[in-house]
């Protein structure tokens, strides 16, 4: 039994026509090609694929597409504006947040949840937001320490939500050495050659 | 090279792959999506070991959506397995099932529900046999035959070695210790679920993109699984979302996913679930351990005397490795002039154990660690002073032939000593005195130290061949970019970064100019696999070695053009010239098209294969590595009494890298170890009832989150091994070693009990805190070892002590 929705994501207005039961996991995968979010357990138990529903957390593995009509969801290729990355995305990326990379699209937007509400959050505030995301990689040290060092970015940058990530024309992207001036206690920032500024959105 | 003069290596860069895994465009296998693919399932067995009598899948077959389902009588009737010595599973079983979740039958359907649907469509005539779901039960029950093959009644493997005399050794000691020790078994749990997408091709072409950490392997299996020539099949890495040795086998969905395509003619994906993930495993073995050691009054060991007995679930895997590697690497860290290991590995009715992070050697850690703490209380030593007087001497052998070139240890120690506090800290064994018995119950703070070593990469192949572990094809262009082909698989360790960050040091490029084409068999040289802690050492060497050979014909056509000598020349800053005369430096891109016109394509190769240097008896081979990587860890924690709950303050880990390539992923790679040490001593545990899995979710197997993982603080420690990628070590599974030992040991330190036996519950603290009132032995763990004769000990010299090798002449040097 399909059923015709008509869901907002990213922005966008998508209709589809989907089984009931069909999870909002899957509608965005397998029906809109939204594949950075991804599959962890299927059960609502490890994070992997948080997405935001109207800002808020959202597992989309347990969420069924049918109760959000009219909501907006954003999902991680949501994040990054105009071909310009989210401080968050800069700073996991810099720091050595992701390594195999499959938990980082539901880290990064529940750590967006997170900044919107508190944008200067202490180390005790990010851990208890990013509880329900699991990593097996990264012993979740670099992932605090990005989320530190993009909340500072923000800060810095005088944006807080709803406006996070939106930078003004021809302002560059952040650069390593924001953070000289930080007090971050990561003992890589900072650290990159002299001239050479960070990298860009999609630099590869 | 010093360090002064690198411009990439020792840079914290962020890795070439991080830009795309930030903006969810990383496609792992999950992620492909092909034009008409069908989605399939498998059907596993409910029962433990049963004798399968019918299948019928006729009614599954006329389900609409359904396009094709195989039972075993689809496939060759041929069993495989990873090691050449144990060919002995099935990707769909035919006669027996072995454990819940082996693999009956496959569907392919239109669509995952409908296969799904049409699983349970397929009528399965089972006769259920005895379940056996431990080493004792599989040692007390011979004549319930779980394989037909193997060193005994259920028995896969029997291994005894000696290494001089230990019982001389003892008797001459001042102390000695046995001690029991067991270490439960856990998973992987990687974030992302094994899936494959298979497509067959009408040109009798396969190719099979998986996520895998060895195609190689996954490769030279096919061909045999499914009849047909090796040369008309392509396995392609994608991405992979953890692997932590989880993913190093041939699996049933990637060989289902290839005969369902074949049969259909449309690409087939299977993505295994979270619950089948669990019975895939090939995780931690569980190892019941009795360790024997004797020392002298001042902490030095005579000799090593070490049992062990793993419980290897349904299937050989690398079980055979596994079990040698529970021994051999212990003699790395200090001195043990004399040693004797005998281990036996025992099948029974669960998932089978494999290579998990540290393979086999993190139990062995475990004993020997908790054990030193033990007997330096008794020689009221320091137990970080002890291990500081004992290390290893660089250059030298051990007592079962293992060269070890550099040992940064000595200073690891001293880092995480000083970091630590520890010398304030610790301040004696203060619980041992017991006057923590008399204080009313309440929080207890300690700290615990333990040290380890672990291999860079295995000295051996799996299976028997003379050729490069490693290789690198590498090409330049008129476009001044490079483009690296490489087998390695990146699993999240960045070995693809580590390919572009060393052929731009040696041309003077930026990594950004590198392109790398990793793990697809049809295009890239063979790269073994991510196991063993190899990959960076050998990738890294050959692609070392691929570009200097370019270099080389560049510098050539560069000094024709310049008028210099060749050697004069510096290539940096995306430019080749004379230092002395840098204005008239020419830009790579220019060298590089008088280099092309010179020299015709510019395409150079590089090849890496061990030194040859296995100790000369039967079973020197596994063990050997080119170099080896140490760690010191100390741990601080409280202990409730009233609860017996553990919570961890910090961890101090120092770790020899040999030299830090990119010191970002290198810490990355030590915490991502600390943390899955942390797992593995407080919480994690594969654990069966009743012949099933107690806990095949994420929910019930508990695994550290943010809050649990206490802050780690790193130290890197570099030693430039001459073995190593401009003298770099293994970092991804080493430092997890002294993690489970260090939190016993600080466990002890706080309220006197010991724990010898991981996962460390509440429970068991609790136990042991009642059994300090009761005036008894404050010792939790096992109480006896299995009776079970070893082998007759094959007898060889110690060659502890003996100088390494002068120069270590490898394969492929020039």
């Amino acid at each position: 039994m399909k059923s015709r929705l008509s869901l907002s994501v990213n922005g966008e207005a998508h209709d589809v026509l989907v089984p009931v039961h069909k999870t909002l996991l899957e509608v965005l995968r397998e029906d809109l090609g939204l594949i950075g979010t991804k599959h962890g357990c299927e059960l609502g138990e490890c994070g992997t694929c948080t997405v935001l529903v109207d800002g808020e957390p959202v597992l989309s593995c347990l969420a069924l597409p049918a109760d959000l009509g009219g909501r907006e969801i954003l999902t991680v290729e949501g994040m990054a504006e105009g071909g310009r990355l989210h401080p968050l995305q800069q700073a996991f990326a810099e720091l050595g947040a992701a390594q195999c990379g499959y938990c980082t699209p539901g880290i990064l937007v529940t750590a967006k949840a997170l900044l919107a509400g508190r944008p200067t959050p202490t180390r005790q505030e990010i851990k208890e937001a990013l509880a329900g995301n699991l990593c097996r990689c990264t012993g979740y040290t670099k992932i605090l320490d990005a989320v530190e060092l993009a909340s500072l970015r923000l800060d810095h940058s005088g944006l807080t939500s709803p406006n996070v990530g939106r930078r003004r024309p021809g302002e560059g992207a952040p650069t390593a050495n924001e953070t000289d001036h930080s007090g971050l206690t990561s003992p890589n920032v900072g650290r990159r050659r002299p001239g050479e500024g960070a990298p860009t959105a999609n630099p590869t | 090279m010093t360090k002064q003069d690198f411009s990439i290596i020792g840079q914290p860069l962020p890795k070439i792959d991080a830009w795309a895994k930030v903006v969810g465009e990383t496609k792992y296998a999950d992620d492909f999506f092909l034009p008409r693919m069908a989605y399939g399932r498998l059907l596993r067995s409910p029962h433990g070991h049963a004798l399968i009598k019918s299948i019928d899948v006729s009614r599954a077959r006329e389900l609409p959506g359904v396009y094709a389902v195989i039972t075993g009588a689809d496939l060759p009737r041929v069993k495989f397995g990873i090691l050449p010595v144990s060919q002995d599973e099935e990707a769909l079983c035919t006669e027996k099932v072995r454990m819940v979740g082996d693999a009956v039958a496959a569907v392919a359907a239109v669509d995952e529900e409908t296969a799904e649907r049409a699983c349970r469509l397929i009528e399965v005539g089972y006769e259920p046999l005895p379940t056996l779901m431990s080493i004792e039960a599989a040692l007390a029950h011979p004549e319930i035959r779980i394989h037909e093959y193997g060193d005994g009644p259920n028995v896969h493997k029997n291994v005894a070695l000696q290494f001089g005399d230990v019982e001389a050794a003892f008797a001459a000691s001042d102390l000695v210790r046995e001690d029991v020790f067991f270490y439960e078994g856990n998973t992987h749990l990687p974030m992302e679920q094994h899936a494959a997408v298979a497509h067959a091709t009408p040109d009798g072409k396969l190719t099979l993109w998986s996520s895998t950490q060895t195609p190689h392997y996954v490769h030279r299996l096919l061909p045999r699984i499914l009849d047909m020539p090796a040369a008309h099949i392509r396995v392609v890495a994608a991405p992979v979302g953890g692997g932590f040795g989880g993913k190093l086998d041939p699996f049933a969905h990637e060989i289902a996913a290839c005969r369902l395509s074949q049969l259909t003619g449309r690409p087939v994906k299977i993505a295994c679930s979270r619950e089948e993930v669990f019975y895939i495993h090939r995780g931690r073995h569980p190892v019941l351990m009795w360790i024997k050691t004797g020392f002298t009054k001042a902490g030095d060991i005579t000799g090593c005397h070490l049992k062990t007995w793993l419980d290897g679930g349904a299937y050989g895997s690398y079980g055979v490795a596994s079990t040698f590697y529970t021994g051999v690497i212990n003699p790395v860290t200090y001195k043990m002039p004399v040693y004797k290991f005998e281990g036996a590995r025992v099948f029974t009715n669960k998932p089978p154990c494999g290579p998990k992070r540290g393979h086999g050697t993190p139990q062995p850690r475990f004993a020997l660690e908790c054990q030193l703490d033990k007997a330096a209380e008794q020689l009221g030593l320091d137990p970080a002073e002890m291990r500081a007087r004992i290390l290893a001497e660089p250059y030298t052998k051990t007592a079962n032939h293992l060269t070890v070139t550099t040992i940064g240890l000595g200073e690891c120690i001293d880092r995480v000593v000083e970091a630590s506090g520890w010398r304030e800290k610790w301040r004696g064994w203060r619980s041992a005195s017991a006057g923590a018995s008399t204080a009313p119950a309440g929080k207890r703070r300690g700290v615990g130290i333990a040290a380890s070593a672990y291999m860079t990469g295995a000295g051996t192949a799996i299976y028997w061949n003379s050729m490069p572990h490693s290789g690198v094809v590498l090409r330049a262009d008129r476009s001044g970019g490079v483009t690296v082909l490489c087998g390695a698989t990146d699993i999240g360790q960045g070995s693809d970064s580590i390919l572009a960050y060393l052929p731009a040091e040696v041309l003077g490029i930026e990594p950004k100019d590198v392109h790398v084409h990793p793990a697809d068999t049809s295009l890239t040289p063979v790269d073994l696999g991510s196991y063993s802690s190899r990959v960076t050492l050998m990738c890294g060497m050959a692609a070392i070695q691929a570009a200097g050979r370019l270099r080389g014909v560049i510098a050539q056509a560069v000094a024709e053009k310049l008028e210099v000598a060749a050697e004069s020349l510096a290539f940096r800053d995306r430019k080749v010239g004379v230092p002395d005369q840098w204005e008239r430096a020419l830009t790579f891109t220019q060298a590089v098209e008088l280099a092309e016109a010179r020299h015709g394509v510019l395409a150079f190769a590089g090849s890496y294969a061990p030194p040859k240097r296995a100790g000369k008896y039967k079973g020197g081979g596994v063990g050997p590595s080119p170099c080896y990587s140490y760690s010191a860890c100390v741990v601080e924690l409280s202990v409730d009494e009233e609860t017996g709950e553990v919570e961890l303050h910090d961890v101090w880990i120092a770790h020899d890298i040999g030299r830090a390539l990119n010191p970002l992923l290198v810490e990355g790679q030590v915490e991502g170890s600390v943390y899955m040490g942390i797992g593995e001593a407080l919480m994690e545990g594969q654990v069966f009832r009743k012949g099933l899995h107690k806990q095949p979710s994420m929910l019930d197997y508990k695994s550290p989150t943010t809050l649990e993982t206490p802050d780690i603080h790193t130290f890197l420690v570099e030693t430039d091994d001459p073995e190593g990628p401009f003298g770099a070590k293994e970092a991804g599974q080493g430092p997890l070693l002294p993690v489970p030992p260090a939190i016993a040991n600080a466990i002890y330190h706080a309220v006197g009990v010991r724990c010898d036996e991981v996962p460390i519950t509440p429970e068991m603290i609790l136990k042991g805190l009642e059994l300090r009132r009761k005036g008894k032995s404050a010792r939790v763990g096992p109480e006896k070892i299995p009776l079970f004769k070893f082998k007759e000990a094959l007898m060889v010299e110690s060659a502890f002590g003996r100088p390494a090798d002068a120069v270590a002449v490898r394969p492929f040097q020039s």
